[in-house]
Formats: C-alpha cells, structure tokens, sequence
C-alpha cells in the first residue's frame, strides 16, 4: 500500500498547490506508516525536487506527444500508476484540472471520492475529513467507506513542509491512448496569480461606482502582490471579468487576507469568502452587513482610504 | 442535436444553513429550494440555444425524488422537450452519476450538459464521474461553446485563463457563468410545461462510498476592530504585526 499524490507541472513548473499536495501526500502516508510516491506527467524542471516535500519517489511520465489536458488520457495514466505502485490513496489538487480528473479516476480505481478538503484526514477509525459545503457556509466531516480513496485538497488548506530532500525522478514513458480531443489554444495572464491559488486577494463591488474607477483598486493589489476580485453585481455588469467573481454562484476562495471594498456583504458573496483567514472590510456605509463577517474594519470613503492604503502599504514595503 | 441536461435541486442562495439529529442533517424546514443555479443559467439554456441552432431536443433529467418535479417542470417551462426522473434520493455522487451514465447508454444524446458544481456540496464531481462511466471526453468550467452537430469548439476556463478545445462527437460538458444568460420562463412556457412528458424511472442503488458523517458552522467571527480612515498606517501595523498576513 502506498499514497499517490499527481502534481501538476503547468507549463513545465510546479506550482504552490503542488508542493501543497507533495506535504499533504506525505503527511498522509507517514500517519498511514506507508510511503508517498509523487508522479508528474509531461514537461517538469526539476521533478525530483518534490522529494523535499517528503515524498519517497518521483515518477516522471514524459512523453513527446503533446497531450494538452485530457482528463480521459491523463486519469487513465494517473489510475494505471496507482495500481501498478499499489497506491490505495490518490491525491490530487482541487484546481480545474484535478477536478476533471478526480471523479474519472474514482470511477476506474471504484474509489469514494472527497473532494476539495481543507484538513489531513483523521485515519484513527475508518478514513473522514473535513470539507466546506454550502458554498462555504458550514463544514462536513466526510467518510470515505471503499478500500480505494480519491482526495482533491483545495489551495492554501496545508503548510508546505520542504524539510526533505530531492530525489532522482525514475522516468517512465507510457504510450498514450487515442485521444477525441484536441487543444487549440491557451491563453494564460502571465504575471498575475489566478484567484483560487492567491493569498492576498483585493476585491471590489458596486460601491466603485463604475469600470474606470478600477485603477485603484489595481494599484492597491500590486502594492501587496495581490490578486483582484468582484462581486456579482460587478462582474454581471460586465465591469470585471466573470473569472473574478468571488462568492455562492463564483469562485470560492480561502486566501489569508481578503479585503472587500464597496461590498456591502450579501449572505451569497460571505459565502464564497468566509473561509478567508483575516477579513478587511472598507465601506462607507457602518451598517453594511460585510462588517460583522470582518476582523479589521475601515469605515469612509473608498476613493479617500484605498489610495491611502496603498501608500501605506508601499512605504511598509519599503521598509 | 439531442441534449441531455443534468438538474440537481440546491437551497436557495439566500437559505438559511442549519442541521438537525445531531448535526449529521441539513435542516430543511422552512427552506426554498431552487434548481441549481449552474444547471439553470448556463448549463440549460446553452443546450435549448444549440438546438434552437441546429434542430433536435433538449432533455432534462433529475435524479431525486418526486418532490424535484416542481424544478423539473420549470426547466420544461424554460425550453426542456421532455423530462426523466430517476426515483431516488441524491445521497452521493457516484450514485447520481451511475444512475445518469446508466439512463443515457440506453439513448443516444449528441451532448451531456450539467454545471461546473451544485451550490451545496460543491463537489464538481458528477461530470466527470459520467464521462469515464459513458467514456466520453469531459470538458469542465465551459464559458464559450459552439458546435455544428458534431464537431465542437469550448472554450474553458482554467487557472488563470482560459484553454480552447475542440471536440468530435459527444462529450459531457460543465458549465461556468458566460456560457449563456439566464431566461426567465414566460407565461406561455410554464403552461406549455404542465402537458411535456416527465417520466420516471427506478434508480439502480448500491452502499455510497462516501457518506457525510458530521456537520459543523464555521467559527464565529470574534467581531471587528475597527480602524481610523485617516490611519492606514495602523491597518498595514495590525496586518502585520496581529494577523500576520503581510
């Protein structure tokens, strides 16, 4: 028996979530006495390097085909592995790639499925860990009851422990199955840190009044080395992208500061939010219901306080 | 094109969360509830759009029990042909998943369409279990989609942009907000709804591998502290030097 943990290598590097996973695999299989094993597919510098992570073997998959993301191919190379490593646990990432992945392999390994935990499971009686539902309004402890498990931990859920050292990856070459899907295109936004993953996140609402006014709050965000967010409202407005709303009917988030600007905090955008570490509110209207959700609130003006933040935070910086 | 369209009923976004029998239950009293609202706006209308496009129809299915029918009639209302439920209660996801992969091996859909989660377990993992059960190409967080019957084109979203793709022949599909807009149904289409055909069907059952043994609220926030406008100084201090966040 061993753990499995597949770490994604987008664009040939690991990402923060990966070694999250590394640390989770590794915590797992050491309360299990069993080893972790890490396997990485196609194009990724320094596989081995996720030995520091405490993972006992890397097995690289490379393969010259290039295979985009085919969640049929890659969940049939990641389920293959697991059997032929006799790994009873698969771990995998909570992002968008994971989770098309996750409920395929729990099908071909016949496996529960947790996805997105928040916490290392409790393994003194059976297999249960936490997970947020209700789009974040509360929490469930989760049984998985099969002998095979698959588990998706969401972002920023488990410190990266990279005490270890790096390992010599074993590479493994696997012929691909026909796949009926076909990658054009792909457009990332280098530079900026896509929402799930960030820590810091910026957010703003109605209260901005309109789409010109955003260079504040995108200012404030490059001070702190934030990624930016919206509220419904705003996004169904078309003043930000779909891909920045955050709450019930967006993106659920977890980061460890969440500032909410001009957002007066209907019940559906806590929803998405309320797992965030430290809660900054700034708003001019007391009342707002945001402020009872808040750690640290700032009642005034939102084109007054947020350039003034964003000084602040420079010259805290430059410190 | 023939669509099937996956529908699960949710708690309203603005429903109140409590549990009951010792926090192992979500209390339903007083409770509205809606279909999800990522099968409804996005998911559900693409599809009724694609067939407007190119012919065919769309089915929409549920797997729940006969109090679902009233979200089942107002997906007929907004566009559906027809409806099938699967007579059970949706306790897990491999059980949903197994009981709609077992429906639609028995027909012939050109495209499966459900949303990218429902906003109560938040899972996303009924897709993709289908996908692999029917193995079918699964196409997550859709924002864009277009398809002259057989060949399809999405456009997806993934961490920190988006990823196009191309698809020959069938496919589940999730979908993401921007791949349609909402319809309100209209008078004609909610009567028009009470005379298509909902039919039911037994579900196939077996132990869930997953079962939610507990329930809890998150912690309470001990309540805010409050920072002077004029002071930003001090909110960077207790950012820092308090919550350790920066």
């Amino acid at each position: 028996m061993s753990v499995l943990v597949y770490v994604e290598s987008p664009d040939g590097h690991f990402k923060k979530t990966g070694f999250e996973v590394a640390s989770y695999a590794s915590k797992l299989a050491a309360t299990m006495n069993t080893d972790a094993i890490a396997l990485v597919i196609g194009k990724a510098d320094q596989a081995g390097d996720l030995g520091k992570y405490g993972v006992s073997q890397v097995i690289h998959v490379n393969s010259n085909d290039n295979i985009g993301f085919d969640s049929q191919a890659l969940s049939r190379i990641i389920a293959d592995t697991a059997k032929e490593v006799n790994a009873n646990v698969v771990i995998l990432t909570h992002s968008s790639s994971g989770k098309a992945l996750a409920g395929r392999i729990a099908v071909r390994m016949d496996a529960g499925l947790a996805s997105g935990v928040n916490a290392l499971p409790d393994v003194s009686d059976g297999f249960k860990v936490t997970r947020s539902v209700y789009s974040g309004k509360a929490v469930a402890t989760v049984s998985i009851n099969t002998p095979n498990k698959v588990v998706s931990v969401m972002g920023n859920s488990i410190s990266v422990d990279a005490s270890g050292s790096a390992v010599t990856p074993d590479n493994k070459s696997v012929s691909l199955p026909a796949t009926k899907l076909q990658v054009i295109e792909k457009k990332v936004v280098s530079g900026s840190v896509p929402l799930p993953e960030a820590e810091l996140v910026v957010s703003a609402g109605r209260g901005m009044k309109g789409p010109e006014n955003w260079g504040i709050i995108e200012d404030l965000a490059a001070a702190l080395g934030a990624a930016t967010a919206c509220s419904r409202p705003v996004s169904d407005a078309d003043w930000r992208p779909h891909s920045e709303h955050v709450g019930q009917t967006g993106i659920a988030i977890r980061p460890n500061l969440y500032i909410a600007i001009g957002i007066s905090g209907a019940i559906q955008h806590l929803a998405g939010v309320n797992n965030s570490k430290t809660i900054v509110v700034i708003n001019k209207d007391p009342e707002a219901p945001f402020f009872k959700a808040a750690d640290y609130g700032v009642v005034g003006d939102l084109f007054e306080v947020v350039p003034r933040l964003t000084e602040a935070v420079k010259k805290f910086k430059n410190q | 094109m023939d669509i099937l369209v996956c529908i699960s009923k949710t708690p309203d976004t603005t429903a109140k969360i409590s549990f009951k029998n010792n926090d192992t239950e979500y209390n339903t009293d007083g409770v509205n509830f809606i279909m999800n609202p990522y099968d409804e706006w996005y998911a559900l209308v693409r599809a009724i759009e694609l067939t407007e496009q190119l012919g065919g129809s769309v089915t929409v299915l549920n797997v729940g029990p006969s109090s679902n029918d009233i979200i089942i009639r107002k997906a007929l209302a907004v566009g559906g042909a027809g409806a099938v439920r699967i007579d059970t209660d949706a306790t897990d996801s491999y059980t949903v998943a197994a009981n709609i992969a077992e429906y639609a091996k028995s027909k012939h859909y050109d495209m499966i369409f459900l949303g990218k989660e429902t906003i109560d377990y938040n899972g996303s993992e009924v897709g993709a279990m289908v996908a692999e059960l029917l193995d079918l190409p699964f196409i997550s967080y859709a924002i864009q989609m277009e398809s002259d019957g057989n060949s399809s084109t999405i456009t997806r979203e993934i961490e920190g942009g988006v990823e196009v793709c191309k698809v020959e022949g069938p496919a589940v599909i999730s979908a993401a907000p921007g791949l349609a807009q909402q319809r309100i149904p209209n008078m004609k289409g909610i009567m028009m709804a009470k005379s298509k055909p909902l039919t039911v069907v037994p579900a196939i059952l077996q132990d869930p591998k997953v079962s939610t043994v507990k329930y809890q609220l998150p912690p309470a926030k001990s309540g805010v502290k409050l920072v002077d406008p004029e002071n930003m100084d001090e909110l960077v201090r207790l950012l820092h030097e308090e919550a350790r966040v920066i």
